[in-house]
């Protein structure tokens, strides 16, 4: 924006570069890859349910109520009510993948936020954020978000909402340590030297190199949330019927686990893969992201 | 003496953590807008309950002296009354403590059975086959519902093999051990990949450093180096770690402990969840909050009983 | 039991395989220890010389191996020896000593307990034997109240009485040989001295022989009977501290004779070797020293010379090893 010096904005932040050059060699990644790979046949078979199954995941069909696998044109069989399974398989995929997925978003964007200020700005406004992330912390969160969404009612608002609140901690943790110690890199100096506003120096220069630990904590995180979200549903505080997903199917099921044992069984293996899938994703990227060793 | 001062300064740090979680808890039920005596009574909210309970917490009132009132209620053992049980909370706090203590120290134990030996196993030879099957448990473990695997552990080894109590907590030392075998497995197995990862990464940074050549040089049998030089010094860093993660260890007692229909505090706020019992929820919720605070401190005394070098550290 | 040569390290050659290819850090290297003798090997950071004391116990980094060659103590050849039986002769019968005493000590176990755990191990001593061993050895080697010092860690300890412990450590199972990595280099001038006479003087009332790295010439000359000059993973030249430092037979080591600072001339301005050591993974054609060699002729940027014997046990690797004598003989 600024004709006069090319000098500090145009000196690419040394981290941000290093990562666009080692982005290049991603697919090399034998952990990342299995992983996209692993998550991208997940999303398929969940968001490709209509091609995958003719059968709707709510509709009931007292006729036909515990059909065992294969049968009577149940790939997986149905439930005490006549759900098919392999449809509520996939269609809760779809809804338990979504939630985790936008779960995740809201708690990165406000930690990061957070995290940054309190990094680039010491002092106080360090102090107090620093204080009450420590006080949610000693929470653990799985309480909290229970008790949240006590107050807060059931439904799937409610879970971002809680998620969010309990979430931001650890990425405004990460963000302000990456950044307490990137703030004093020469080329924050430099930037700072020229006269560029607070904000963009976070945005543009600082970010981009400290985004990265956040982003590898994402994918943790994510599984976190899916396992959060599956156990409130599973206890009943969370998504709410018909709406199908894999929490609410291993509640239905589990009075079953002796004789229909798959209905409680299949959907639980399914949030084990997913987490595999976000782990090796996970793991691929810290090992891309990682500062080569020497 | 320089030992004491650390553990005194962390002890003084607690205090405002430790208000702060009477803060949030206190706090919780003033986050919708509108009367928190609604949100409380949810469906039971009639004129006559909610001016009830207005009373009651004193909801009339500006809400710092609310905020007092609550610590004083809290300093004099008063928790408040549920709704539910028509008991003093303080009561059910009490009697529901134990056996949750006893999940989180049983589980302790077996995650720790559990992952040193593997997390050993895996840092003896990087890189190797039993470091990839090693490696392999973490990633399953990490997106394993503990409610799920607990349910399948109390059908097979409990309904179909017989072999374990399906609910309860027993009776007598024995009969916890055997009651809470299951339960503790289960919320072990939630535990255990955090902590194999963990301890694996400080063992191999332990094992590529330079005493430990200073060891093999002497001749150390490998299994004597593994336990009295790479263990004792990776031991360190993994006590930290479980003390961070034991808000997770809590976090997954509470959903254990509905599956296996164990007395304690997390079932206890569960069906205090259902039935809008307000005052247990938050009590539930502060003692979980203090116990953490609590494990926390401990986590850095053993620390410091564990590594001689933090006594001259700042 | 023991022959004539206590230590014989032949033709010896490490691999590593690292992203740039196959690089040899230690290539060809052969060298003889006799009972009780000190032997000095030197030469810049990055010659091989480390790794070559790492290697005779077999103590590499992972992904460097033994391709070739041997090292025979008391004949048997180590390299080839099972773990199990590597580890009998590790600290009982060869001593190690490291150059960063506090990295080098384990930083959570008391003080007298290494250094009585060497003779747990091997001598099969109990616990208050070890005990007792361990004290006798801090006061052999200099550290005062060894009762109370026992106890201690070793961040307790100041540099020089970290490197004691490590000698008395490295001496606790009466090792017939020790093998010392720059054990004075991270030290003070005036401790160095006092541990280098601490070295010198246990070596020679027990007999055991040293083999002594170091890239500080002087120290070489304050305890080693012979020396053997190291560059770029070879062995250069080879003699007795006396021959070699006055007479040297090779650039190298005159180059490195004339950058060390000399006390007697404080005068005398320093002259570094010009230029830098050579990358091990595509070392120079023939001589590898004679990109940075003021002798250097046409023969030598094409002939890759080998160790040779030129009387008694002077060896030397360099064609024209009598324009360095001249040299010498000029400085005088």
């Amino acid at each position: 924006m600024s004709a006069v010096s090319a000098g500090p904005a145009a000196a690419p932040a040394p981290a941000a570069a290093r990562i666009r050059a080692r982005g290049a060699r991603w697919y090399r990644q034998p952990t990342l890859v299995a992983g996209l790979v692993l998550l991208a046949i997940i999303l398929f078979m969940c968001y490709g349910a209509p091609l995958l199954t003719s059968f709707n995941p709510d509709t009931q069909n007292l006729l036909e109520p515990l059909v065992g696998v294969g049968r009577q044109g149940h790939l997986l069989g149905t439930d005490q009510e006549g759900r098919d399974t392999w449809a509520r398989l996939l269609y809760g995929g779809q809804v338990d993948l979504r939630v985790a997925g936008l779960a995740v978003l809201f708690p990165f964007i406000l930690g990061i936020i957070v995290g940054s200020l309190a990094g680039y700005f010491g002092g106080w406004v360090d102090a107090i954020i620093m204080r009450i992330v420590d006080i949610v912390v000693a929470f653990p969160f799985f309480v909290l978000v229970i008790a949240l969404v006590f107050v807060l009612g059931t439904g799937e608002k409610s879970i971002y909402i809680a998620i969010t609140a309990v979430g931001w901690v650890s990425y405004a943790r990460i963000t302000r340590g990456e950044i307490t110690v990137a703030k004093r890199q020469e080329y924050v100096l430099a930037a700072q030297s020229g006269g560029l506003s607070s904000v963009r120096i976070i945005t543009r220069h600082l970010l981009p190199n400290v985004i990265t630990q956040s982003i590898v904590y994402a994918m943790s995180d994510i599984v976190q949330d899916i396992l959060a979200i599956v156990t409130l549903s599973y206890l009943g505080l969370g998504i709410q019927p018909p709406t199908p997903d894999w929490g609410t199917m291993i509640a239905t099921g589990q009075n079953f686990l002796t004789t229909q044992w798959w209905l409680t069984t299949i959907p639980g293996l399914a949030v084990v893969i997913t987490g595999v899938a976000l782990s090796l994703i996970g793991d691929g990227l810290a090992d891309l992201l990682r500062p080569a060793a020497s | 003496m320089g030992r004491m001062s650390f553990v005194l300064r962390r002890l003084v740090l607690l205090v405002p953590t430790a208000v702060g979680v009477t803060i949030i808890t206190f706090f919780m039920v003033h986050l919708i807008p509108g009367n928190p005596a609604v949100t409380i009574l949810g469906q039971h909210a009639t004129p006559s309950t909610v001016a009830a309970l207005d009373r009651q917490l004193g909801l009339n009132q500006p809400l710092l002296d609310q905020y007092w009132l609550f610590i004083d209620r809290l300093f004099h053992g008063n928790l408040g009354m549920s709704l539910y049980y028509g008991v003093p909370v303080s009561g059910l706090i009490t009697s529901h403590l134990p056996p949750t203590l006893w999940l989180l120290c049983y589980a302790a134990v077996i995650a720790v059975v559990i992952s040193v030996p593997l997390a050993t196993l895996a840092a003896s030879r990087k890189d190797g086959i039993r470091d990839h099957v090693v490696r392999v448990v973490p990633l399953i473990g990490l997106g394993l519902p503990a409610f799920w695997f607990g349910l399948i552990l109390q059908t097979w080894l409990g309904t179909k093999l017989r072999l374990f109590p399906v609910t309860g907590y027993g009776s007598g030392f024995t009969g916890h051990l055997q009651s809470m075998f299951l339960p503790a497995l289960t919320v072990a197995v939630a535990l255990s990949p955090v902590l194999i990862r963990s301890l694996r990464a400080s063992m191999l940074g332990v094992l590529g450093a330079e005493f430990i050549t200073t060891a093999r040089a002497k001749g150390v049998p490998t299994p004597r180096l593994l336990v009295r030089h790479v263990l004792r010094n990776a031991v360190i860093p993994a006590v930290t770690v479980l003390g961070i993660n034991i808000g997770y260890l809590i976090g997954s007692t509470v959903i254990v402990e509905q599956v296996f229909a164990i007395p304690g505090l997390g079932s206890l706020m569960i069906n205090a969840i259902f039935e809008r019992d307000f005052a247990v929820i938050q009590s539930v919720a502060l003692i979980y909050g203090v116990l953490v605070v609590l494990v926390n401190l401990l986590t850095d005394v053993a620390y410091v009983a564990l590594d001689p070098r933090v006594r001259f550290d700042a | 039991m023991s022959g004539p040569l206590q230590l014989e390290v032949s033709d010896l050659r490490v691999e590593i395989a690292s992203h740039r290819g196959v690089v040899c850090p230690i290539d060809g290297v052969s060298l003889e220890i006799a009972p009780g003798e000190a032997v000095g090997l030197v030469g810049e950071s990055g010659s091989g010389k480390s790794m070559t004391l790492k290697s005779i116990l077999g103590l590499l980094p992972p992904d460097a191996k033994v391709t070739s060659g041997s090292v025979v103590f008391d004949g048997s050849d180590l390299t080839r020896m099972p773990h199990s039986q590597l580890n009998r002769v590790r600290g009982r019968r060869i001593g190690m000593i490291f150059q960063e005493p506090m990295s080098a000590l384990n930083p959570v176990m008391r003080v007298g307990n290494q250094i009585a755990e060497g003779p747990r191990v091997h001598l099969g001593m109990t616990r208050t034997q070890s005990v007792e061993r361990a004290m006798d050895l801090m006061r052999r080697v200099g550290i005062p109240e060894p009762e109370r010092r026992f106890r201690a860690y070793p961040h307790e300890f100041s540099g020089g009485m970290r490197q004691r412990v490590m000698i008395a450590m490295a001496l606790s199972c009466d090792p017939e040989l020790i093998l010392c990595d720059e054990p004075t280099t991270a030290l003070d001038v005036t401790i160095q001295d006092q541990i280098l006479r601490l070295l010198a003087q246990l070596c020679q009332e027990s007999g055991t022989s040293l083999m002594f790295v170091t890239h500080d010439l002087p120290v070489v000359a304050q305890v080693c009977h012979k020396v053997a000059v190291m560059y770029a993973g070879r062995i250069v030249e080879r003699g007795t501290v006396q021959e070699v430092f006055t007479r040297p037979m090779h650039p190298y080591t005159l180059g490195l004779l004339r950058s060390a600072p000399d006390v007697d001339h404080p005068g005398h301005s320093l002259e570094p070797i010009p230029g830098s050591p050579p990358s091990l993974a595509s070392p120079p054609s023939g001589c590898r020293f004679h990109p940075r060699c003021q002798f250097a002729e046409d023969d030598c940027k094409v002939i890759d010379p080998p160790l040779r014997l030129i009387e008694g046990d002077r060896a030397t690797a360099c064609l024209h090893y009598e324009r360095t004598l001249d040299e010498i003989g000029a400085d005088t």
